[in-house]
C-alpha cells in the first residue's frame, strides 16, 4: 500500500487525502463476483425494508383452504402446511435473518475486540488468562455451545443473537490480538506513549484503527456465518418462535414433506445459501481489496 | 542539573537468566548540553534512555539506581504523573522515521494530540502551532503538508514531522535514539544540523543515542561511551577524539576508516561482545583488549575520575577496583 500510494501521491493525491478509500473501491470494482455479491446484498436490504409492504400476504395468516398449493400465480412460491404464503414468508425472514446475522457479529465484535486487545497490548499473564478462556470456548462445537446457551437463555430473538454472538467472540479476540501484536510493535505506538498518552488511548486511538481492514473483512465473512447459524436454531426449532417466520424454522417445519411439497423447502433454502453466497463473495472481495499484497 | 542519572541498573528476566543491560550506570546532562551517549549494539544504551522515559515493559525492569530530572526522582513517579512529564518536559524521537508515525492519521492529528495533551490550547490554537513546528523544523509550504497522511512523505520529512511532534511542547530535553540511522547521509546531515539549531533557539538539552562517531564528533558536547551495560569512558568531544584513554574507545576510534591510510584491511575489535548473561568475572572487555593484564580477568576496574575531569573505567588509568 505504502509503495503503491507513495507513486501517485505527488499531484492530485495531495488534495484529495480521502484517496484510500477511493483505492479500495477502485480494486473491488474489478472483482465481478465481489461486486454480484454487494448487488445480492443491497436487495436483501431493500427486501428486509420492504418486504412487509412487497409482500401479498400476511405472512402469518394461515389459510387451512389452501395448504400446499404449487407454485403459481396467485402464490408465487406456493403456500406451507398452514396453508401459509411461501412467498410472503420468505420475505418476511430476510429482516430476521440479516438483522440476527448483523446483531450477532456486532456483540460479538464488541466483546471480541476488547479482549483481543487488551490481551494483545498487555500482554503476560492477562494475555494468557484471556487467550485460553477463549481456547476453551473453541474447543466446544460452536452450534452445540449455541445449543446450550439457548437453553440456558430460553427462546426469542434476542436470545438467539446473544448465543450466535457469544460463540464467535474467540475468532475475533484472536484475530484482533495477533494483528495488535504486530502493529504494537511499530515505532508509532512507543512515540504515541512518548507524548504522554494513556494505555487506553493507545489501545483505542492509535493500535485499533490500523487493524481495521482486518476485523471488516472478518465481521462481512461472519454475517454470513451467523446467518447460517440463526437457519441451523431455527431448524432444530430454538431460535424465533413461531408463527414468526424465519428461513432456518421454515426449512425444518417443512422437512417432512421434502418429497411431496419440495417447494416448501427451495425457496427458504435458496434465500439462505444466496445470502450466504453474497455475503461471502463480497467478503473476499474486501479482503483481496484491503490486502495490500493483493493490489498491483 | 537537568538530569542525573546515578546508578543505574536495568534488568530483563529471560528464561536462561537475568540480563543486567544496564549496570550501575551515571551521567549527568546540563541544561542546553547536548551528551551522546555511545556503544554497540546490546551495550545498554537504547535501555537506558527507555528507563529514563520510563518506558520499560516486561519482563524488563529498573532494578535500582535514581533518575532526578530537575531534581525529582522519574522512578519514584506514578503512571499518571509520568504521562504528564512524557511528551511536555521530555520527548523523544526514534530511530524508523518510516514506522514512526501512526499512517491512519493526518500529520496535523498528530502533532496537534500533543498539544492538545499537555496544554490548554484549543484545536485552533494546536493546529497554528503544528503549522508553526512544521515551518520550524523546515518543511515547505506547511500549511498544506499538515493535511499530509505520513505515507504522502520522504523518509526526511517523516523524521522532520518526529522532531516537530516531540518540540511541540518545548521539552527542556530530548531524547534522540539513533535519529539519523535510517536516513541517507545528506538527510542525516540535515537532521543532525536542524537538532542543533533547535538546541540553540530553544534551549533544550538532548541525550543523543548513537553507535555512529561521525555523529558524536559532529554535534556532541560530551559523550559516554558504553560498554556491556557499563559506562567505559566520558569525556568531552574534544578529549575524547585527541586522546581516547579507554582502550574500547581506542578500538573504536582506530575502527574508523581514514582517508590518508592505505590499508589492506580495516581495523576491528577483535572477538565479539560477551554473553550478557554470563559476564566474565574481571573487566568484561578482558577478552578483547590488546593490553589485557592478569588483574583485569580477576577485577571489575572502578570508573574513577581522571586530572582533566574525564572518567575513564580501566586499570591502565586508575589501580582503583569496583566496589571496593
Amino acid at each position: 500500500m505504502r509503495k503503491k500510494q507513495q507513486v501517485q501521491t505527488t499531484g492530485e493525491a495531495l488534495e484529495k487525502p480521502e484517496s484510500q478509500i477511493r483505492v479500495m473501491w477502485d480494486t473491488l470494482k474489478k472483482n465481478k463476483a465481489a461486486v454480484a455479491g454487494l448487488v445480492v446484498i443491497l436487495f436483501f436490504l431493500f427486501l428486509a425494508v420492504m418486504g412487509d409492504w412487497l409482500a401479498p400476504y400476511d405472512p402469518e395468516y394461515s389459510d387451512m383452504g389452501h395448504t400446499f398449493v404449487a407454485p403459481c400465480r396467485d402464490y408465487y412460491f406456493g403456500t406451507d402446511q398452514l396453508g401459509r404464503d411461501i412467498f410472503s414468508r420468505v420475505l418476511s425472514g430476510t429482516k430476521i435473518s440479516l438483522f440476527v446475522g448483523v446483531a450477532a457479529v456486532a456483540y460479538s465484535l464488541l466483546i471480541g475486540t476488547v479482549l483481543g486487545s487488551v490481551a494483545g497490548y498487555f500482554g503476560g499473564k492477562v494475555d494468557s488468562f484471556i487467550m485460553r478462556c477463549m481456547d476453551i470456548m473453541l474447543s466446544i462445537p460452536s452450534i452445540l455451545l449455541a445449543i446450550t446457551l439457548m437453553a440456558a437463555l430460553g427462546k426469542g430473538l434476542d436470545k438467539a443473537i446473544i448465543a450466535i454472538g457469544t460463540v464467535s467472540i474467540p475468532e475475533y479476540a484472536r484475530i484482533v490480538r495477533s494483528s495488535i501484536l504486530s502493529v504494537k510493535e511499530n515505532d508509532y505506538v512507543a512515540a504515541a506513549k512518548v507524548v504522554g498518552n494513556s494505555d487506553r488511548r493507545i489501545i483505542f486511538h492509535h493500535i485499533l484503527p490500523n487493524v481495521v481492514s482486518s476485523i471488516v473483512v472478518r465481521a462481512t465473512l461472519g454475517i454470513s456465518t451467523a446467518i447460517l447459524d440463526t437457519a441451523a436454531l431455527g431448524f432444530l426449532g430454538m431460535g424465533v418462535q413461531p408463527p414468526m417466520a424465519e428461513w432456518g424454522d421454515m426449512l425444518g417445519r417443512a422437512r417432512t414433506y421434502i418429497f411431496s411439497a419440495p417447494y416448501t423447502l427451495i425457496f427458504p433454502g435458496l434465500a439462505i445459501t444466496l445470502a450466504v453466497l453474497a455475503f461471502n463473495l463480497f467478503g473476499d472481495g474486501l479482503r483481496d481489496a484491503l490486502d495490500p499484497k493483493e493490489r498491483v | 542539573m537537568l538530569l542525573e542519572v546515578k546508578d543505574l541498573e536495568t534488568e530483563f528476566k529471560v528464561k536462561r537468566g537475568t540480563v543486567k543491560a544496564v549496570n550501575g550506570v551515571s551521567f549527568e546532562v546540563d541544561k542546553g548540553e547536548i551528551l551522546a551517549v555511545v556503544g554497540e549494539s546490546g551495550s545498554g544504551k537504547s535501555v537506558t534512555s527507555l528507563s529514563v522515559m520510563g518506558l520499560i515493559r516486561d519482563p524488563g525492569r529498573v532494578a535500582g539506581g535514581e533518575i532526578l530530572f530537575n531534581g525529582e526522582n522519574l522512578l519514584k513517579k506514578s503512571t499518571k504523573e509520568m504521562q504528564a512529564v512524557r511528551g511536555d518536559k521530555i520527548s523523544m524521537i526514534f530511530q524508523e522515521p518510516m514506522t514512526s508515525l501512526n499512517p491512519v492519521y493526518r500529520v496535523k492529528d498528530q502533532i496537534m494530540e500533543t498539544i492538545l495533551t499537555h496544554t490548554t490550547m484549543n484545536k485552533k490554537e494546536a493546529l497554528k502551532r503544528a503549522i508553526e513546528m512544521l515551518d520550524l523544523v523546515g518543511i515547505p509550504a506547511p500549511e498544506q503538508r499538515v493535511n499530509d497522511y505520513p505515507h504522502q512523505m520522504s523518509g526526511g520529512m517523516r523524521q522532520r514531522v518526529m522532531i516537530a511532534m516531540a518540540l511541540a511542547c518545548d521539552p527542556e530535553l530530548l531524547i534522540a535514539d539513533e535519529p539519523t540511522t535510517a536516513l541517507d547521509v545528506t538527510i542525516q546531515a540535515q537532521i543532525l544540523d536542524l537538532i542543533n539549531r533547535l538546541r540553540e533557539k530553544l534551549g533544550m538539552a538532548v541525550l543523543l543515542i548513537t553507535h555512529d562517531l561521525g555523529v558524536v564528533a559532529e554535534t556532541a558536547d560530551k559523550v559516554v561511551v558504553m560498554y556491556c551495560g557499563r559506562v567505559v569512558e566520558q569525556a568531552t568531544v574534544e578529549q575524547l577524539f585527541t586522546k581516547p584513554l579507554h582502550p574500547y574507545t581506542q578500538g573504536l576510534l582506530d575502527s574508523i576508516p581514514k582517508m590518508d591510510e592505505d590499508r589492506e584491511r580495516l581495523y576491528m575489535i577483535k572477538g565479539i561482545v560477551p554473553d550478557p548473561i554470563h559476564l566474565p568475572k574481571g573487566c568484561s572487555f578482558a577478552d578483547r583488549c590488546d593490553k589485557c593484564m592478569e588483574k583485569c580477568r580477576e577485577h571489575m576496574p572502578k570508573l574513577s575520575v581522571t586530572e582533566d575531569g574525564r572518567k575513564v573505567r580501566c586499570f591502565l588509568v586508575s589501580d582503583e577496583v569496583e566496589g571496593e
